[in-house]
């Protein structure tokens, strides 16, 4: 092989090399995925967004706070007026620039619940938005629990299913424990129809699941569109870095 | 009009050299004639990079805590504060906990560099000590750096890190208080680490890597061919006295690193606007819930980067003899320079053996790496970890062995550089 050949060699094999190191961290990133079914949730979606949160208000805040996001915030990022969301979705009495607290007393939560209902602002960075659409569709009968409802994605969770008149109500098949093997979960049957159809329930989920995937992170509405602008300066940028690089090394020889 | 202003800064710089005559040598000593080899390759940018990211973290880092509150009860809500209500909080944010994970990333592909092509060899050995104290301190400064938010992981990988110096034998209980004020993490602890995280450890960072860059300018910089320039012929267009192959540092290089800093700040302005999770890599899901020291996390692992050391720790069973694995798995790095006693810089013109050994050394990282950052509880996985390790600390021993008995055959190394990009 002659001198430039190996030289090539080498470089294409340092550069291989560091192409490696490169790709580790995405390699990495992958394995942490959970499997859970996707929600295809979409923040794009503003229709979406204010379908969650009008479930939200009606449903979930009655003892869930979300001591993190204000009112003023949602009507800005969901596209709504000060009056909407005031006769829409403030149930508390609370003031339009304000944080979102939870109708019910937390004290009264604990005795109800045995804990008191988490605040569900940043629930979709902690556990993911896939993990949010799941748990709400996997509320079951259960009599062996307190207060009559388990989920198969969160067992043994204190919280009834607050949305059993839309969703309907479920029951759970498992094949039973054999030895030393445990329970294995089936599937759900529909015990009592809901208001809504499986598919339109879906929808329901996915809509909680978007509108708390934007509460988690409300930036997340604007950081993309800016960053194709940063993107793209900075691609103009690096080119006529390039080209400036090009002329200055032209007499290096 | 051209005349007048090119006599104003004349001027001007006639009046400042009357007042400070030492400043415009030192500039041309470290810039305009500071003569870099001419054959740096894309290797050599990650030190440029590097500090790039430590100016980036030094901006946002001030401004983070004009709006931080670093107190247990308040610190969570206040970085969330900063993401939801401060302006353009979220973005400030998002740089300085990408920075923190881009840092790491440049310093160990620059690290990486400086073995592969022998840079830590004589007369370098001091920007290799120098470098690997900078390794340290960024190491705690990271440290403290990710318990400030106070989520989960904040709290449990702060309980695990510091718990560590219990292993210390008589005196590592009381060490332990010592370091967090507490007999848990706790306000105090959070206090402290921010004092130290924001100004203590980041004016040590700075002495270390002024001293790392005056060391390297001292000695000049090595290059792929591993060829020492100023033993080469002398002589380039700009001086007499230069060598032949080096090339005025500014603008040549400055310009050189424009370019690839832009390619640099592309990849981590992707992950800001696009990803800046990274999946649970740069800001892991656990650190959105608030610290509970009643509630452990189901999995506690430090950030990804020290993660090929947190492996060594866990697959051995002892936790004095894990302790002492990990810290000696940074140590041995600060010998270097002196187990690997091979002639030859570059790993161009090093033995098949070299080679290899430095592949697998990489490897034995990159796989700990995922190990450390698992659940470990795969005892499959435990018995590879601790092949790994061994591997690890064989990479030296084999080294040493292989370059101070003769064992390797290199080949001959040419007397000036070979070509530039």
């Amino acid at each position: 092989m002659t001198d430039t050949g190996m030289h090539t060699m080498q470089r294409l094999f340092s550069g291989f090399l560091l192409g490696l190191a490169l790709a580790v961290a995405p390699a990495a990133m992958a394995a942490t995925e959970g499997a859970l079914p996707a929600s295809n949730a979409n923040l794009a979606d503003t229709g979406s967004l204010q379908n969650g949160a009008k479930i939200f208000f009606n449903y979930c805040s009655g003892c869930h706070s979300l001591g993190l996001m204000r009112y003023s915030r949602i009507a800005e990022d969901l596209q709504l007026s000060e009056d909407q969301v005031m006769q829409n979705l403030n149930f508390t009495g609370a003031n339009f620039g304000e944080r979102i607290p939870a109708s019910m007393n937390p004290v009264d939560g604990k005795a109800w619940f045995g804990a008191p209902p988490p605040d569900l602002s940043l629930i979709a960075r902690a556990k993911g938005v896939d993990y949010v659409y799941n748990y709400l569709k996997s509320f079951y009968l259960d009599s062996s629990r307190p207060i009559g409802w388990n989920n198969t994605v969160f067992p043994n969770a204190s919280m009834p299913n607050a949305l059993w008149e839309l969703q309907g109500v479920q029951t759970a098949r498992f094949t039973p424990a054999q030895g030393e093997n445990p329970e294995v979960f089936e599937g759900f049957d529909l015990h009592q129809a809901g208001s809504l159809k499986p598919k339109e329930f879906d929808e329901v989920a996915r809509d909680v699941a978007n509108f708390l995937q934007y509460a988690a992170e409300p930036a997340a509405m604007q950081r993309k569109s800016i960053g194709i602008w940063v993107i793209l300066f900075l691609a103009v940028f690096t080119l006529v870095a390039y080209f400036l690089k090009q002329e200055y090394w032209k007499d290096v020889h | 009009m051209a005349n007048r202003l090119t006599q104003a800064v004349t001027g001007m710089q006639e009046w400042f050299n009357e007042r400070a005559p030492s400043f415009l040598p030192v500039y041309r000593k470290h810039m305009t004639e500071y003569y870099a080899p001419k054959n740096f390759n894309i290797w050599y940018i990650f030190g440029v990079l590097s500090m790039v990211v430590l100016v980036n973290q030094i901006v946002t880092g001030i401004f983070l805590t004009m709006f931080f509150k670093p107190s247990a009860a308040e610190a969570f809500a206040s970085v969330e504060y900063i993401m939801r209500d401060v302006e353009w909080g979220w973005l400030i944010r998002y740089m300085h906990s990408t920075g923190a994970s881009a840092f790491f990333l440049v310093v160990y592909i620059h690290m990486f560099r400086g073995v592969m092509y022998g840079s830590y060899k004589k007369p370098r050995e001091l920007v290799w000590l120098l470098g690997m104290l900078i390794y340290l301190v960024l190491m705690a400064e990271a440290f403290m750096g990710y318990v400030l938010p106070w989520g989960q992981m904040s709290f449990w990988g702060a309980k695990v890190i510091i718990s560590l110096f219990g292993a210390v034998p008589y005196i590592g209980g009381a060490l332990t208080e010592w370091i967090m004020g507490d007999y848990l993490p706790s306000d105090a602890t959070l206090n402290r680490f921010f004092a130290l995280h924001v100004i203590a450890l980041p004016l040590v960072l700075l002495l270390l890597v002024v001293l790392h860059i005056f060391a390297l300018h001292e000695v000049g910089s090595n290059n792929p061919d591993g060829v020492e320039i100023k033993k080469g012929p002398k002589g380039n267009r700009w001086s007499d006295k230069a060598p032949a192959d080096g090339i005025p540092f500014h603008p040549y290089f400055t310009v050189k690193d424009i370019f690839y800093t832009g390619c640099f700040l592309l990849i981590c302005a992707f992950i800001i606007f696009f990803e800046p999770t990274v999946g649970g890599l740069f800001l892991e899901h656990d650190n959105f819930i608030e610290a509970n020291r009643l509630v452990t996390p189901a999995h506690i692992k430090p950030t990804w980067y020290y993660t090929p050391f947190y492996a060594m720790l866990r697959v051995i069973p002892n936790k004095l003899a894990g302790v002492l694995t990990m810290f000696s798995a940074i140590l041995v790095l600060f010998f270097l320079p002196w187990l690997d006693r091979g002639k030859v810089k570059s790993w161009r013109y090093r033995g098949v053996g070299f080679r290899v050994g430095l592949f697998v050394l990489g490897i034995c990282f990159v796989w700990l790496g995922k190990i450390g950052s698992g659940p470990g509880t795969d005892p499959v996985e435990t018995i590879i970890g601790r092949f790994l390790t061994a591997a690890y600390f064989g990479f030296f021993i084999y080294l040493w062995v292989y370059t101070a008995f003769g064992f390797e055959k290199t080949k001959p190394v040419p007397e000036r550089v070979t070509g530039h990009d």
